[in-house]
């Protein structure tokens, strides 16, 4: 009887790729919507996975997410320093600042200063020259994306010519101050969606503002066989700082976009709305498809057909749609974000999303066989002689 | 030699609703079939016969009588053992076919061997075989919505007999037919369908099929008025008939 409920459904076109369409929508809809969602969620903390060898991030306790840089104290420095079961605590620096680039453009960039000793919290993946070349003179490395988009440069001297990417040996003027290019590093994306420049601290704080010109936050490494609660306690005791680990930095990051923003919100009624197309067109039409064909289930249960039988065709039926419908829906969110460069959208299909939309679309699918399936039981086999 | 009756029925009582509202359809109904013989049930609209037919084809529920279908008391089994006794022994031809269109006609003819759970082979295989009975051959895998209507009730008949029921109940099966039609089916019902190891019940107003049962059941009311030899009334309709043609 499961090849003739299959022939059933797929045998009613019409109807069958209504309810396909309905349940591959709503899955493109949730998925892809998600995914999104994630991409820009992860892009919040990026600077935090960009430095993987910190084991704490020390910064004023009233910093609320990784780019709300409040000022420090310069002695704070040597206050994490002098706490004890730290290896090391080296200074970051952040800041958006405006660069003047070579054709007279000006371009907002995040100025992120690391330390001038160890280069700890540079980039790891260098595209082009090497990260000591920090060290030269007014040196600086752009990212990747930046290089090849906002911080293009005319090819020729025709300033309305064709551009190229930002190479290593152009100047830039940050501050009314020369910064040359000495490296390309490929970063991960912001959610600022600025271009990144790297420098040393020192650097970096000639770069900034008077008024800007202090201490963002500390990176600390443990020493060996320390206990890092025990370190964060004792950091915030000793120095009146606040001490996360990178995943804690990471989630109260993304708790202040989830919490103090509209984006959960705006994605949340896409992903809602997702869900309520797959209801209304694919759950509909598959009660439709069922109350279609409750003749023929009266005729089989009059025939001797069992209520399990009935129902375990309905529920073939549903799980087949479903699956299909899922399956496309998920390749084409696949081929999306395939087809869209990094830097155009933040797009990350994590293992999470797939399961989350294999579960709206169970609902779905369960809900309108349920109802379906009620329909079925509740078919008096002797209505089949009403003609 | 099948010596029990395959419907012994005694004061057939059903009454849908309850107060005021309610309705009797059957108010005592007798009948006894044989297994070899044709049984018409016919009478007026809302005289019963939808619910009689119900009842014995194990579908409805009496409220009173006795009842032996095939030697088994419907009522006595669970609904689960009612419905798989109803696999076994009825076939079912209904006024409008039911005939699922989008699976092939072959498939239509097997359900009932899959719901009893045959290997889908064999009974892709016997329910060739009963199509090329009814003169289908040739039509196994096409689509049923694409047949006449006298070719979609011959895969209906195929499919209430593939299983070799005891009873085979049809449910107005010419109506939807034209006269001709309606006869061709009606010669196969006979041809096919009548066995000695099994009854046929049809319920009809068609009077020009009233000649291939055996027996006709009147029913007016909720009762069963007269029991009729066929024969003897098509003789008594063809003989009324004549005189009023001579006198006009």
């Amino acid at each position: 009887m499961h090849r003739i409920a299959l022939k059933m459904l797929f045998g009613d076109s019409a109807k069958f790729y209504g309810i396909l369409l309905g349940l591959t929508f709503a899955t493109l809809l949730i998925t892809q919507q998600s995914a999104i969602f994630v991409g820009l969620m992860t892009r919040t903390y990026a600077l935090i996975e960009e430095v993987p060898q910190v084991d704490l991030w020390v910064a004023d306790p009233t910093l609320q997410f990784v780019d709300d840089t409040k000022p420090m104290s310069v002695t704070a420095l040597d206050r994490v320093r002098s706490v004890r079961g730290v290896e090391w605590a080296s200074p970051l620096f952040k800041s958006i600042l405006v660069a003047k680039l070579p054709n007279g453009g000006r371009q907002l960039c995040d100025v992120v200063g690391v330390d001038d000793a160890t280069l700890i919290g540079a980039p790891a993946l260098v595209v082009e020259g090497k990260v000591e070349d920090l060290r030269r003179p007014d040196a600086i490395f752009v990212e990747l994306r930046g290089a090849n988009k906002q911080l293009m440069q005319p090819a020729t001297d025709d300033p309305n010519g064709p551009k190229r990417p930002m190479r290593v040996g152009d100047i830039l003027e940050l501050n009314e101050r020369r910064a040359e290019v000495v490296g390309i590093a490929d970063t991960r994306p912001t959610f600022q969606n600025v271009p990144t420049i790297y420098t040393t601290y020192r650097r970096a704080i000639g770069f900034a503002p008077e008024n800007r010109r202090t201490l963002s936050m500390v990176i600390v490494k443990a020493a060996p066989g320390q206990d890092i609660v025990q370190l964060q306690q004792r950091i915030a005791a000793e120095t009146g700082l606040s001490a996360y680990t990178p995943a804690e930095f990471g989630w109260k990051t993304l708790n202040y976009w989830m919490t103090q923003t509209g984006i959960p919100i705006n994605f949340g009624m896409a992903i809602v709305l997702g869900f309520l197309v797959g209801v209304a067109i694919a759950g509909q039409m598959f009660y439709n498809f069922t109350l279609d064909n409750l003749k023929y289930f009266g005729a089989m249960k009059a025939m001797g057909a069992t209520s399990r039988q009935l129902l375990g065709m309905v529920a073939l039926q549903g799980l087949s749609a479903g699956v299909l419908g899922l399956g496309l829906g998920l390749g084409l969110t696949a081929a999306f974000g395939l087809s869209i460069p990094a830097d155009r959208l933040a797009f990350k299909l994590t293992w999470h999303l797939p399961i989350m939309s294999a579960t709206a679309v169970t609902i779905i699918v369960v809900g309108a066989s349920a109802l379906s399936m009620l329909k079925v039981i509740r078919l008096d086999p002797k209505e089949v002689f009403s003609g | 030699m099948i010596e029990m009756a395959a419907i012994d029925a005694r004061g057939l009582q059903k009454t849908y609703g309850t107060g005021d509202a309610a309705v009797t359809a059957l108010r005592g109904v007798d009948l006894t079939a044989r297994y070899g013989e044709m049984v018409a049930l016919v009478g007026p609209s809302g005289c019963g016969k939808t619910t009689l037919i119900s009842i014995l084809a194990g579908l409805l529920s009496r409220d009173g009588g006795m009842l032996q279908l095939a030697g088994v008391d419907p009522d006595a089994l669970s609904n689960h053992d009612r419905t798989l006794w109803r696999r076994h022994n009825i076939g079912f031809v209904f006024q409008q076919f039911n005939l699922i269109p989008q699976i092939s006609v072959v498939e239509n003819v097997a359900i009932p061997l899959l719901l009893r759970g045959d290997s889908r082979n064999s009974s892709i295989e016997r329910a060739a075989a009963m199509l090329q009975r009814m003169g289908l051959q040739g039509r196994e895998y096409s689509r049923s919505d694409k047949l006449s209507g006298g070719q979609q009730q011959r895969v209906a008949m195929a499919r209430s007999l593939v299983h070799e029921p005891r009873i085979l109940v049809c449910d107005e099966p010419t109506s939807a037919l034209d006269g001709a039609t309606g006869q061709r089916v009606m010669e196969l019902v006979r041809e096919q369908g009548c066995r000695e190891d099994r009854l046929v019940v049809i319920v009809t107003h068609d009077d020009r099929i009233f000649h291939f049962a055996d027996r006709i059941v009147h029913m007016d009311d909720g009762r069963v008025t007269r029991v009729t030899d066929a024969q003897v009334e098509i003789a008594a309709l063809r003989a009324a008939f004549a005189a009023e043609k001579d006198s006009a």
